[in-house]
């Protein structure tokens, strides 16, 4: 059984200053569920930069390896054809589709380990811990496991930042 | 830390000065008009767009069913000009097919806002645009069930590879690329719509088709944030993408050895060109969307004025690509050269010719005055006149290099047949087909996005 704090707003400014004082009040913030990216939620809930460019940079230059090498390979190695007397190694020729292979595998390897990495793929169940998140509400759900769960000083950083629903729940394994 | 909140707000209200969206929507309001668009019955105009288009696309698909069982023969190609009507209709679908992309990629990199209530249909028109553009070289094979041979693949023939070396071969690449990442990019955009969608069905059917369509997307902000980086990293791929597929589709020509054809100037007045033709096809499409599907408050004259000034400032530089190709031809002192460009101007295709440039260095000057570029009517016509010259572009690139080659006595004229043009009404019928589904069945506006650039106003009506 695991308990949770939700807490839910009507704006993303309430959203941002309420997660930036649960943060500093120490709870442990489990997510929050947004209709669009709030700016500067990331900073509040103390999520590092994503790391996804890196593995983007990774794919490119795999890309650019298979581009370069395949065609040299193809052309040169595997089966050299004599094409207007031009060398079997037509590196500069070359260029164009290793650009193209480099952005295919760079885009297709992101998008593919941003959604294994996110768990958003084709028939997955989404978790909603509160309606309308797709729509106009805010929420932060909280981790209410932990003894040193502060439920009065949670409701009233909720009201602070006027909240206009908080409530628990409970959620079998 | 509330100082912080404080800056963040201020920092949002300053960028959002002014509304890019009328009629003072909330976050529930841009949900319930461009989800209801989905919910509510076609209006008339619909109806009747979506009746000629697929009647367009009904005759383009007898014509290709005839040319494919009769052969190439069908169409008016000869010896001489053996490129015509089918690679015109190719360039001027990829170019089209450049606005969106532009739109969702550069000018998200530019951080121009007001790209958010335009850039999913654009994107939309993009990928549309891009699958007719490739059916052209397809069916020109006169064997299109060969066509998987244009990809290298290891094969019983020999094996017998593409030559890498011809940029017909590098077109293969750049479109199939340009295809792919358009439409990961345009559906990665989507997901987060799909799941407001999802989450405001009200039948079964509906709630299992957009269950499954947005990969059960949560709104979680954990995703969100890497989502943004991911969304990020895309435009910066597409943006140097968009450039390279049109400049590869100019090395065509410029790589070869015909007058007209190969000059080192194509890469860049092909881009601008494309860019130019693309945004008058937006323009288009979204005077008759926003009317059809009642988004003015959305699609606002603003936006509209955006995308005439990006036109006249690509006008420009097609203009000056035509001016240096006549200073060229001149300056080079090659005779082949300046027969080319004399025969163009004033030869049998001078009617083509002055069509293009009438269309194309006349019509964006009207923009400059804003009462024209207000006036949905005029920029409607405009854009049209725009469509035209560009399709007429191509095409005189294409058949004049090529009708008066080296030998006087190998000169032959072109005319399209009637499959040809009814080929080229086809491809029309399915852009316009495919285009009228999509405002039909999916979130036309980016729900997601411009809710992040909306004025903010609570729930409970203060303003905030």
């Amino acid at each position: 059984m695991k308990k949770y704090f939700v807490v839910s707003f009507d704006n993303e400014y309430d959203l941002v200053n309420a997660t930036q004082e649960f943060k500093n009040s120490g709870f442990t913030l489990l997510d929050a569920f947004t209709p669009y990216a709030v700016h500067g939620l990331d900073k509040a809930m103390g999520l590092k930069p994503s790391r996804l460019s890196k593995i983007c940079f990774m794919f490119a230059f795999i890309g650019l390896t298979v581009g370069l090498y395949g065609q040299y390979w193809i052309s040169a190695v595997n089966w050299p054809i004599n094409i207007g007397g031009k060398p079997w190694n037509s590196m500069p020729g070359f260029m164009p589709i290793a650009f193209e292979t480099t952005v295919l595998f760079a885009g297709l390897g992101t998008v593919f380990t941003l959604l294994w990495r996110t768990g958003v793929l084709p028939g997955r169940k989404p978790k909603i811990y509160a309606p309308d998140v797709t729509d106009d509400r805010f929420v932060i759900v909280l981790t209410k496991d932990l003894r040193s769960f502060n439920s009065e000083k949670a409701e009233k950083i909720s009201t602070t930042h006027s909240a206009f629903d908080w409530h628990e729940i409970l959620e079998s394994e | 830390m509330k100082k912080m909140g404080e800056i963040i707000m201020a920092n949002h209200v300053e960028s959002l000065r002014k509304p890019l969206v009328h009629g003072n929507k909330n976050l529930k309001t841009v949900t319930n008009d461009v989800v209801g668009i989905m919910d509510k019955k076609p209006t008339g105009l619909w109806w009747i767009g979506f009746i000629i288009a697929a009647s367009a696309l009904t005759l383009g698909i007898v014509a290709v069913s005839y040319q494919i069982m009769t052969g190439i023969g069908t169409w008016g190609l000869n010896k001489t000009v053996g490129w015509a009507f089918d690679i015109t209709n190719f360039v001027f679908w990829v170019g089209i097919g450049h606005a969106g992309t532009l739109i969702s990629a550069i000018l998200f990199l530019f951080r121009q806002k007001w790209r958010t209530s335009i850039n999913r249909s654009a994107e939309a028109m993009t990928i549309f645009a891009v699958i007719c553009a490739g059916l052209f070289p397809i069916i020109h094979m006169g064997r299109p069930w060969m066509a998987y041979w244009m990809f290298p693949y290891p094969n019983t023939r020999g094996p017998l590879w593409v030559n890498f070396r011809s940029p017909l071969a590098w077109d293969v690449f750049a479109i199939g690329t340009y295809l792919i990442i358009s439409a990961v990019f345009w559906y990665i955009g989507m997901i987060p719509d799909l799941a407001t969608v999802r989450d405001r069905a009200k039948t079964k059917v509906k709630k299992w088709i957009f269950g499954f369509l947005s990969f059960g997307w949560s709104g979680s902000f954990r995703t969100w944030h890497r989502y943004e980086t991911v969304y990020g990293l895309l435009a910066g791929l597409a943006a140097p993408l968009v450039v390279s597929v049109h400049t590869i589709v100019s090395f065509d020509f410029a790589t070869s050895a015909i007058p007209g054809w190969h000059t080192t100037t194509f890469p860049p007045y092909f881009v601008a060109g494309a860019v130019f033709s693309g945004f008058a096809m937006v323009l288009t499409l979204l005077i008759i969307a926003r009317k059809a599907m009642r988004l003015e408050e959305y699609i606002t004259v603003k936006h509209i004025e955006n995308m005439t000034k990006v036109i006249i400032l690509t006008g420009g530089i097609v203009t000056l690509s035509y001016a240096t190709e006549f200073f060229m031809a001149w300056y080079s002192g090659n005779g082949y050269e300046q027969f080319v460009f004399l025969n163009r101007a004033m030869g049998p295709f001078a009617w083509a010719y002055w069509i293009m440039v009438g269309c194309n260095l006349l019509t964006p000057q009207f923009f400059w005055f804003k009462k024209i570029r207000t006036n949905m009517i005029m920029v409607f016509i405009l854009s049209i006149f725009i469509n035209i010259g560009m399709w007429f572009e191509r095409f005189v690139i294409i058949v004049t290099s090529l009708h008066r080659d080296f030998l006087p006595s190998a000169w032959a004229m072109y005319k399209p047949s009637y499959v040809e043009i009814a080929t080229l009404i086809g491809s029309f019928g399915l852009f316009f087909t495919l285009f009228m589904l999509f405002i039909r069945y999916l979130p036309i506006i980016s729900i997601g996005e411009v809710k992040s650039v909306l004025q903010f106003k609570g729930r409970h009506g203060g303003e905030k």
